[in-house]
């Protein structure tokens, strides 16, 4: 059901820019303002639901970390996992978000005959996970020398590195072969495993084969159906400058792509994608486990209105003297 | 409503939307047309029909195509003629041929190269063992 929606979605996109560029020669409207269109969408969107996440109180410190807790000194604290300190916090998100660390903990749980429970280590997804993340930021970080005159030097360090086998004339990417391979994993995924599937929804399919749809054009535009690169850098750049300009003579597949890439930067701050912004204000991630030395005041917390026993005791000294009570002051 | 832990998250939105919006301040409003690219080498001055080893458009998109095949025809079939769709023949050769009518390679290949960001340094790395042709700079 998912999947039918989802690719029948990814498909009539598609078709729409294909016939408007195609039929129509809409070449204005899905050049210049779409594309702005979309990243508008996307800061716009994208600032609203964080700040809609930074409105919403922490009511409780969330110390349930794995790892050893700060303690006795003779106790050797996990300081990554567990940490107490901001720079802790900092090293654990750093390796959260560049290494997907808690995901690296992931385990199959499955109840075997006999009964038996059995746990085991699954790395598969944290691999695929990593390699697709990473080749989607290096495929990002590539694509600037169409908005970017002169080409700044980690652009041309990212090209090299991933273009490194030197096969084949345009050269192959490390990375078009890594995130074809992923995404499809991660699909597959979905589709073998029965939980999976049963949690899917569209929103899970649909981002999955619109990057997988990006990637594929991407790929078919360097290799098979070649397009005028000079003209797309001109027209990203008259993009990134603001002075658009649409080049007569890009082939379609630049268009299919490029739709695509606008559909998704659109998409992306009403999607589950947003996770990008979320893992940082993640509350498991971004708190120090320092409840035993300071004090987390909940934002919830009503305005109780306290008689403290120093004010108690102010105000009854003489009568507890005479009844003879002790008192704190004389 | 009152904004928890502004003073980490607006920090934070900020430089990533410095991050995303790069290629806006990075040219500072440049448009950068694509360069002029020279035909005026004596071999293409002196033929009589400006033709290229494919029609212009496919030679364009694909002249890198057309190298590999050459390469692979030479490199491991030992075949050094390449007879093009109007029947003339070209020896397929990357620093011989092309090079023979484009000896302009610094106003030709690189123009083209240094714009569309292909690895500097060699743009692109051929001529790390093929021999550039000289130019007067
Ligand atoms: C009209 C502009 C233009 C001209 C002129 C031009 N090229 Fe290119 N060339 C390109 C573009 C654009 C690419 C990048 C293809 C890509 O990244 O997919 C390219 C790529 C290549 C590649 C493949 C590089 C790689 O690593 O993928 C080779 C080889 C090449 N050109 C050789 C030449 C030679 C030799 C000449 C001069 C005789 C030349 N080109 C002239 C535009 C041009
Ligand atoms: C016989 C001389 C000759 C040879 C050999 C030759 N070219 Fe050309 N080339 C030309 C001419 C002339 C043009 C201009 C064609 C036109 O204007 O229609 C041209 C155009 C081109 C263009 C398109 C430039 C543009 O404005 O878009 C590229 C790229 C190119 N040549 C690359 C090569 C490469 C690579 C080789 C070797 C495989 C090669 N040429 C071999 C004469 C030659
Ligand atoms: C490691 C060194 C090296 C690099 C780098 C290299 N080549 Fe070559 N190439 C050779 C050698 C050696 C031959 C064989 C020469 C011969 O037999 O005439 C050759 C032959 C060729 C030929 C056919 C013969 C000729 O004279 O040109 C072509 C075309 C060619 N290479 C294209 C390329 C292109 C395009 C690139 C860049 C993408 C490239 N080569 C990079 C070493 C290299
Ligand atoms: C973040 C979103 C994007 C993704 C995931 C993506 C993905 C890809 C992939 C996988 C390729 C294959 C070749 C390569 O890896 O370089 C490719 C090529 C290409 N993409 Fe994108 N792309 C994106 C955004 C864009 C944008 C915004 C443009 C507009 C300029 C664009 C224009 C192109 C062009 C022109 C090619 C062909 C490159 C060549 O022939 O060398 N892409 N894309």
């Amino acid at each position: 059901m998912g999947i039918k929606f989802s690719l029948l979605v990814v498909a009539a996109l598609i078709a729409v820019v294909f016939l408007g560029v195609k039929v129509v020669g809409m070449y204005y409207v899905f050049g210049v303002i779409i594309p702005y269109l979309a990243i508008l969408t996307f800061v716009g969107g994208f600032v609203y639901r964080i700040m809609n996440w930074a409105r919403s109180p922490v009511p409780f410190v969330i110390p349930t970390t794995a790892g050893q807790q700060y303690s006795f000194p003779w106790i050797k604290q996990n300081k990554l996992d567990n940490p107490s300190t901001t720079a802790g916090v900092i090293g654990r998100m750093a390796l959260e978000v560049l290494l997907f660390r808690s995901l690296f903990r992931n385990s199959k749980v499955e109840l075997r005959d006999g009964p038996k429970l059995t746990y085991q280590w699954e790395k598969w997804l944290w691999l695929a996970g990593l390699l697709f993340h990473w080749s989607f930021l290096i495929i990002f970080i590539r694509h600037l020398r169409f908005f970017t005159e002169p080409v700044p030097g980690f652009v041309h360090l990212a090209d090299t590195l991933d273009g490194i086998l030197q096969v084949g004339l345009p050269g192959i990417y490390l990375t078009d072969g890594l995130i074809l391979a992923t995404v499809t994993y991660l699909f597959i995924r979905r589709v073998v495993i029965p939980q999976m599937k049963y949690i899917s929804l569209p929103a899970d399919y649909f981002p999955l084969f619109l990057i997988l749809a990006l990637a594929t054009s991407g790929i078919l535009m360097r290799y098979f159906i070649r397009v005028d690169l000079l003209k797309v850098k001109e027209l990203a750049m008259g993009l990134a400058s603001f002075h658009p300009t649409v080049p007569e003579g890009i082939g379609v597949m630049f268009f299919i792509h490029f739709f695509l890439v606008c559909t998704l930067f659109a998409y992306f701050p009403f999607s589950k994608l947003m996770h990008l912004g979320g893992v940082f204000l993640s509350p498991t991630r971004n708190m120090p486990n320092d409840s035993r030395m300071v004090r987390h005041v909940n934002p919830w917390d009503y305005p109780v209105k306290v008689h403290t026993y120093e004010e108690y005791e102010d105000h009854f000294r003489e009568k507890m003297i005479e009844a003879g009570l002790p008192v704190e002051k004389e | 409503m009152k904004i928890y832990n502004a003073n980490k998250i607006i920090p934070g939105l900020i430089i990533f939307l410095g991050l995303i919006t790069f290629p806006m301040w990075y040219n500072m409003g440049k448009a950068a047309p694509p360069p002029e690219i020279k035909f005026d080498t004596p071999v293409i001055q002196q033929m009589a029909v400006k033709q290229c080893v494919l029609p212009k458009a496919d030679m364009r998109t694909g002249h890198m195509q057309l190298l590999n095949e050459w390469r692979t025809q030479v490199v491991r079939n030992g075949y050094r003629t390449y007879v093009a769709a109007d029947g003339k023949e070209y020896n397929m050769s990357l620093q011989n041929e092309c090079i023979k009518c484009h000896s302009n390679k610094t106003q030709f290949c690189d123009q083209c190269h240094v714009y569309a960001g292909l690895q500097l340094g060699s743009v692109p790395y051929c001529w790390t063992c093929h021999i550039a042709p000289k130019e007067a700079k």
